[in-house]
């Protein structure tokens, strides 16, 4: 560790103003800052201080994903070993699935860093953490069999598109890994949808619809047990079938106070919610699954809890919370049901209302104005 | 009288080729002026109709804009607007009439958007700011000028949009067969309008890039 901090501090100079490389510092500097801990402070006034920065936040989430993504891992060897009939021991399944996910993991990263170092280098900015989280939900929401080079495409399509242009961390205007998401939703629906993509290498002869695929059809006698679904023993994207291990990561999220406990209460409530009123109308079979099928049923739970808390998307107000949280949640309902040509109703949801989140805070904002300005004239009046 | 003849310039003086080089780049009417994007989106899907929608916005526009230029002295400001708008609407219904005439397949897939000619903002944006205090000539060249831009943006669109969306050019495959046996794909949100404005946006972006001096404050 010592040497490389000297060799560091050597070679600094090169990269600092009217250095050869000056025009790597952005990358020098990222670098740095990644290995060791910053020791430049303010120097002047007085300052809180606190071990929280960004890259802390991210740490703290990508391992709640871990859990997640653990399970995720073992369960796409089980499915794939599923289909095929064969009965296999944990690791088997495990390593099966490291070897189909890692890569996606890997050219997530890649691909997007790239394109971060790139903009932080041409604007002169310094390199951040933000791609560290969206790099890691992205391989998370995806199939296991998806092509490597349309996971490179679609994170391409969402750092450039929906992070870059609009300034970079913290400017996005919607959630960079639903974006990418979405884009391949839309631009690749057969690796995208359908019974065929959840099972990785599956035998032709296994149906491999996943809960929401088997709904859309209405095909609820083979809907999985609510346990099976809560624990994950299902089809479906890599992150998002084990209710469980999700609700780990929430844990995780909630008690290091990285993530709104206000979204994530709202976003189930305004799904269980929904699914009630669907139990009391009733017209179809859909309708009347139990309400808190919806809540374990596809990327109900992961969206709830990794996408939609997301704090640069989402509403800032407390108040704003609950109505953007509630509104999510009836929202993925109501598209699942209502619109089973979309299945996963809890991607769009996310992405609409994080459209919608500055107009909530706004008037929010406008609401506690006037409440406070009617309180103060009615102190004048009297 | 024998004058004014004497004074007048060249057909192709450098004032006048100016009206058409500008709207190609530095006032495209397009990315600069941002007119006419509704039209933009909907039928850049594929080239042949992004060119076909290119010409009858041309013929359209350099013929209303001589029509007007000529009337110009003689039409009440008050109602300029619908002297305007009746000019139009006559190009465009003979250009429609043509079109479905000789390529009814294209016209069927430009639709509505032929009619919609009619509400193209750089079609009256053009006759107002430009027709109405203008001789023939130069209002001729200003409705070339702006109709070629608004098609070049129309054709680069198309351009990706198809090779992207469909693998084709004019309807021809160009990415070999190879591609697809290796797994590639075509992009199905490329025909969907959403990426036309992205792709547009794109435009965009290259082309303040080149040219700061259009970047807005």
């Amino acid at each position: 560790m010592k040497a490389l901090r000297k060799y560091l501090d050597k070679i600094k100079p090169n990269f600092e103003k009217g250095g050869k490389y000056h025009w790597l510092w952005s990358t020098f500097e990222g670098l740095e800052t990644f290995l060791f801990v910053p020791n430049t402070v303010t120097k002047s006034g007085a300052h809180i201080r606190d071990a929280v920065d960004m890259k802390r936040i991210m740490s703290t989430v990508i391992i709640a994903t871990l859990p997640a993504l653990f399970f995720g891992m073992w369960n796409v060897g089980y499915q794939h070993y599923l289909s095929l009939g064969e009965t296999t021991g944990f690791w088997q399944n495990f390593i099966f699935g490291l070897q189909k996910i890692l890569p996606v993991i890997i050219v997530s990263y890649v691909v997007g860093l790239g394109i971060e170092f790139y903009f932080a280098q041409i604007r002169g900015h310094e390199i951040n953490e933000g791609y560290l989280v969206t790099g890691m939900l992205i391989p998370l929401i995806l199939p296991p069999d998806i092509p490597l080079w349309i996971v490179a495409v679609a994170v391409a399509f969402s750092v450039i598109f929906g992070k870059e242009v609009f300034g970079g961390t913290g400017m996005n205007v919607v959630n960079p890994a639903l974006l990418a998401r979405a884009f391949l939703f839309f631009a690749y629906p057969g690796d995208m949808s359908g019974d065929k993509v959840w099972i990785a290498d599956k035998a032709d002869s296994y149906s491999g619809a996943t809960p929401l695929g088997h709904a859309l059809v209405g095909d609820f006698s083979h809907l999985a047990s609510f346990k099976d679904m809560f624990m994950g023993y299902i089809p479906g994207s890599v992150g998002e079938t084990s209710t469980l291990m999700i609700l780990i990561g929430a844990a995780i999220l909630l008690i290091t106070g990285v993530a709104s406990w206000r979204i994530m209460l709202s976003v189930f409530a305004g799904g269980y919610l929904m699914g009630l009123l669907f139990n009391l109308w009733g017209a179809n079979e859909y309708m009347q699954i139990p309400a808190y099928y919806h809540l374990v049923m596809g990327g109900f739970a992961f969206g709830a809890v990794f996408m939609a808390t997301d704090p640069v998307t989402s509403a800032q107000t407390n108040k704003g919370k609950y109505i953007y949280g509630l509104l999510i949640g009836m929202m993925a309902v109501l598209i699942r049901v209502f619109n089973p040509a979309y299945p996963e109703g809890m991607m769009l949801a996310i992405l609409l209302f994080n459209v919608f989140a500055p107009l909530i805070d706004h008037y929010v904002i406008e609401a506690n104005i006037k409440k406070r300005l009617k309180r103060v004239k009615a102190i004048v009046n009297s | 009288m024998s004058a004014e003849t004497k004074e007048r310039e060249p057909l192709f003086s450098q004032k006048n080729l100016k009206l058409v080089t500008k709207p190609l780049n530095l006032n495209n009417p397009i990315t600069v002026q941002v007119l006419g994007i509704c039209s933009a989106l909907a039928v850049t899907a594929k080239l042949k109709p992004a060119i076909v929608m290119g010409i009858s916005v041309m013929v359209v526009l350099a013929a209303s804009n001589v029509v007007i230029s000529l009337l110009r002295k003689g039409i009440p400001s008050r109602i300029r607007i619908i002297v305007q708008l009746v000019v139009i609407a006559t190009m465009v219904i003979l250009v429609d009439q043509v079109l479905k005439a000789f390529v009814y397949d294209i016209s069927k897939q430009l639709s509505v958007f032929v009619g919609l000619i009619i509400t193209n903002c750089i079609i009256m944006g053009r006759l107002e700011a430009f027709a109405m205090s203008n001789k023939p000539w130069p209002a001729f060249l200003d409705g070339i000028g702006n109709a070629a831009g608004y098609s070049l943006i129309l054709i680069i669109v198309a351009f990706f949009r198809e090779l992207f969306g469909s693998g084709t050019l004019f309807g021809l495959q160009v990415i070999p067969q190879s591609f697809y046996e290796l797994g590639y794909k075509n992009n199905g949100l490329m025909i969907l309008p959403p990426m036309a404005l992205i792709t547009l946006g794109v435009i965009i972006w290259v082309q303040r890039y080149k040219n700061r001096e259009l970047i807005e404050k």
